[in-house]
């Protein structure tokens, strides 16, 4: 948890927005109730579902570990602790959404429709990419980005593209320093962590979102360490205070709260479709995991704290308020056995999947004909052919 | 709205020549968008994108906020979105701060998306010295770029070819680095806007000779033409390639030059080391060896930082220069 000193400025931080308690009580927070309308509609068919996708995610995560540890995939990212806030942005944005994440956002992924699977590819080493962001069915997710923070103004140039699309279809030709935000009805909604806010291109983002009026929502998961660094090396301010320098509307939330995510993300996302400008939300949260399968988490961290969140775990906080609310066994256990099916299913599919050719390193490149590139592949090519006319000859490659 | 585009052989300083280029690519395709710092109502620091803003509105001609990343980084969220963007870089030395979107994502995005994305986004850069001016303002980066994978780069030296080729990069589903020879912008030439000369990556000929073939690009191919006027007058025939394009190279108009002369001098303003021009003289030892008399030649600027504007003459390559290196290739 943020244990920032208080500094002599003028400004009281209100209680991170909160409806489920750590125990999964619905015990509002008093800064949570001004959101408290966004979740009218919503109820306990849509919080079985995102305990569900909360679930898959786990058992998923899990399985890509053991992957990794089995030397099937180079590195993984786990997710697990983080999943609460995200499963309530994810489905917090409508389908025109456009989506940008870092590297962590397996819940989000899913929910969008990405396949686990897709994900696996990238950290087994037989794709930079993994899925088709023009397809759909892929929900508007756009690639994992490794480069920390490039992808806030890709986000913010993105919904900055939704703006001019909207002025000329009101053949508005203009786009003046100061002017009033343009109603869109659609938006771009971009994560990173506590570490990359440090990061120049997160600045310069919300300086372009909010000059622009574009309608982005930045999302800071605040889940205390950048790999090995704590947070309080990258601010001494509550992050969510630095968006409201910008001119952007800001809150912090209780990240292990799905309904807080829901319910923020759902209220920044309207406004900024309709042209109110950008938004940013701070989610407190933890990694429970390592940074990555790389990571060894207890050369930093006390086990205490790592014990403290996990009493907070987002999927343990949504069984009690469901379970509160009546849910039985049964569809708990159901969940378990399909999120298993679902990790089993991937597992199997990441160790079928035929390794990429090396012609395909060549292929798109440019997206027009380029001779060196062009020269290079046949090269290769005939120097890997070369191996079998040596082999054929009774050589050895 | 009417906007008049370049329609009869005009002759134009480079910098209004790219002003027509500009406009008539955004006359014929409104998805183009023209971003950078000062380029409204100013029209840029050299005038280049004058009166565009007036033209084509506000929502086609961005005045953005002061910063390089976010310029680079936004343009590729709006070629995302299927905008076809054209930045201005104030000064070569300020493309730094927008290195990383350049390198690790606007040359990689189409890999990443395994061609299912193009980012069709140019990048304007005036570059190189001549001008007397103050640090990060007289540079030459264009090698950086040229070792980038994914990325096309490449430099006009005269007015018609900057007008032909500011078009031909917008109209490149690639991302180009566009190095506009800043000292060349008032050097008049004439503009034929009825149909190009050659395509965006074509080498061409500037000068035919027999003796020696000079390679430049930008603001050195005049250099290496002056060089050719001087050399002629005593006794010397040099034959002049504008390679117009760096990445890639086309090189068999280089290569059937270098053949007919067997000697070869690349001249440019960069820093020599691990410059184009090694990697041009790399390339032609390797296709060319048999025809050359003699190795080939580097003239370069020094592998120092671009000295303090009082100094840039002795920095700076000049038709002197590329002679000094003709005479101790001639008589290798």
């Amino acid at each position: 948890m943020s244990q920032t000193q208080q500094l002599d400025v003028d400004m009281v931080d209100p209680e991170p927005i909160r409806f489920l308690d750590v125990d999964g009580r619905y015990a509002p927070t008093s800064s949570a109730s001004a959101f408290a309308d966004e979740l009218e509609g919503v109820g306990l068919d849509e919080f079985k579902e995102w305990y569900r996708a909360m679930a898959f995610t786990r058992a998923f995560d899990t399985e890509a570990t053991h992957l990794q540890r089995q030397g099937q995939l180079a590195l993984w990212a786990p997710s697990v602790g983080q999943e609460g806030c995200q499963v309530g942005l994810a489905h917090a944005a409508e389908p025109q959404d456009h989506l940008f994440p870092a590297y962590r956002e397996h819940t989000i992924a899913h929910v969008r429709g990405v396949d686990f699977l897709s994900v696996a590819m990238l950290f087994r080493g037989f794709t930079h990419g993994g899925w088709d962001v023009t397809d759909p069915t892929n929900g508007n997710f756009h690639l994992y980005t490794l480069v920390l923070g490039s992808q806030s103004h890709h986000a913010s140039g993105y919904a900055l593209g939704q703006v001019l699309d909207a002025k000329r279809r009101e053949g508005n030709t203009k786009l003046d320093p100061g002017e009033a935000g343009t109603e869109t009805g659609e938006a771009s909604m971009v994560f990173y962590g506590d570490g990359t806010s440090s990061q120049g291109d997160t600045s310069e983002a919300m300086v372009f979102a909010a000059s622009y009026q574009t309608p982005t929502v930045f999302v800071v998961q605040n889940n205390q360490w950048a790999i090995s660094v704590p947070v309080e090396r990258q601010s001494r301010t509550p992050l969510y205070r630095r968006a409201l320098g910008f001119g952007i509307r800001s809150v912090q939330i209780d990240g292990n709260d799905p309904l807080a995510a829901y319910a923020v993300g759902r209220r920044f996302l309207r406004l900024a479709r309709e042209g109110k400008g950008p938004g940013y939300i701070e989610a407190l949260t933890y990694r429970i995991g390592a940074h990555t399968t790389s990571d060894d988490p207890t050369r930093y961290r006390q086990q205490a704290e790592l014990e403290a969140w996990q009493q907070r775990d987002p999927i343990k906080r949504m069984e009690a308020y469901l379970r509160a609310q009546g849910v039985e066994d049964a569809f708990f256990d159901e969940v378990a056995v399909a999120a298993d099916h679902e990790a089993k299913r991937v597992r199997d599919a990441v160790l079928a999947e035929p390794a990429p050719d090396a012609d395909s390193m060549f292929a798109h490149v440019y997206s027009e004909e380029h001779p060196r590139i062009e020269e290079q592949r046949a090269w290769l090519d005939h120097y890997e052919a070369s191996f079998e006319t040596a082999e054929a000859d009774g050589g050895a490659k | 709205m009417t906007v008049t585009t370049l329609s009869e052989r005009t002759v134009l300083p480079m910098a209004t020549a790219i002003n027509e280029g500009l406009r008539a690519a955004m006359a014929a395709d409104d998805r183009v968008l023209l971003m950078g710092e000062d380029i409204g109502p100013l029209g840029g620091v050299f005038r280049v994108t004058d009166k565009l803003q007036a033209d084509f509105g506000s929502a086609r001609v961005l005045d953005t906020p002061l910063a390089e990343s976010g310029i680079i980084g936004s343009a590729i969220g709006l070629a995302l979105r299927g905008y076809r963007p054209v930045i201005e870089i104030q000064f070569d030395g300020f493309i730094f701060p927008g290195f990383n979107q350049i390198v690790a994502h606007l040359a990689k995005i189409t890999n990443r998306h395994e061609g299912a994305i193009s980012m069709p986004v140019v990048i304007r850069v005036p570059y190189g010295g001549h001008i007397g001016a103050v640090e990060h303002h007289q540079e030459s980066p264009e090698a950086y770029f040229a070792h980038t994978p994914g990325l096309r780069v490449v430099a006009p030296s005269t007015p018609n070819d900057a007008y032909w080729m500011i078009q031909q990069a917008i109209q490149s589903n690639d991302p180009v680095l566009f190095f506009e020879p800043k000292a060349k912008y008032w050097m008049k030439g004439e503009v034929d806007p009825t149909a190009p000369t050659a395509n965006l990556h074509e080498t061409r000929v500037a000068r035919e000779g027999t003796d020696c073939t000079i390679a430049a690009y930008g603001a050195m191919v005049t250099m290496a033409l002056q060089a050719a006027e001087v050399a002629e007058s005593e006794g010397t025939s040099l034959e002049v390639v504008d390679l117009r394009s760096i990445s890639p190279i086309h090189y068999d108009p280089l290569l059937e030059s270098v053949r007919k002369t067997g000697r070869l001098v690349v001249a440019q303003e960069a820093s020599g080391n691990a410059s184009v021009g090694g990697e041009i003289a790399a390339y032609i030892a390797e296709h060319a060896f048999y025809s050359l008399e003699a190795p080939v030649l580097r003239v370069s600027g020094f592998d120092v930082p671009f000295p303090p504007a009082r100094l840039e003459g002795y920095f700076l390559p000049d038709a002197d220069r590329i002679l000094e290196a003709v005479d101790r290739t001639m008589h290798y």
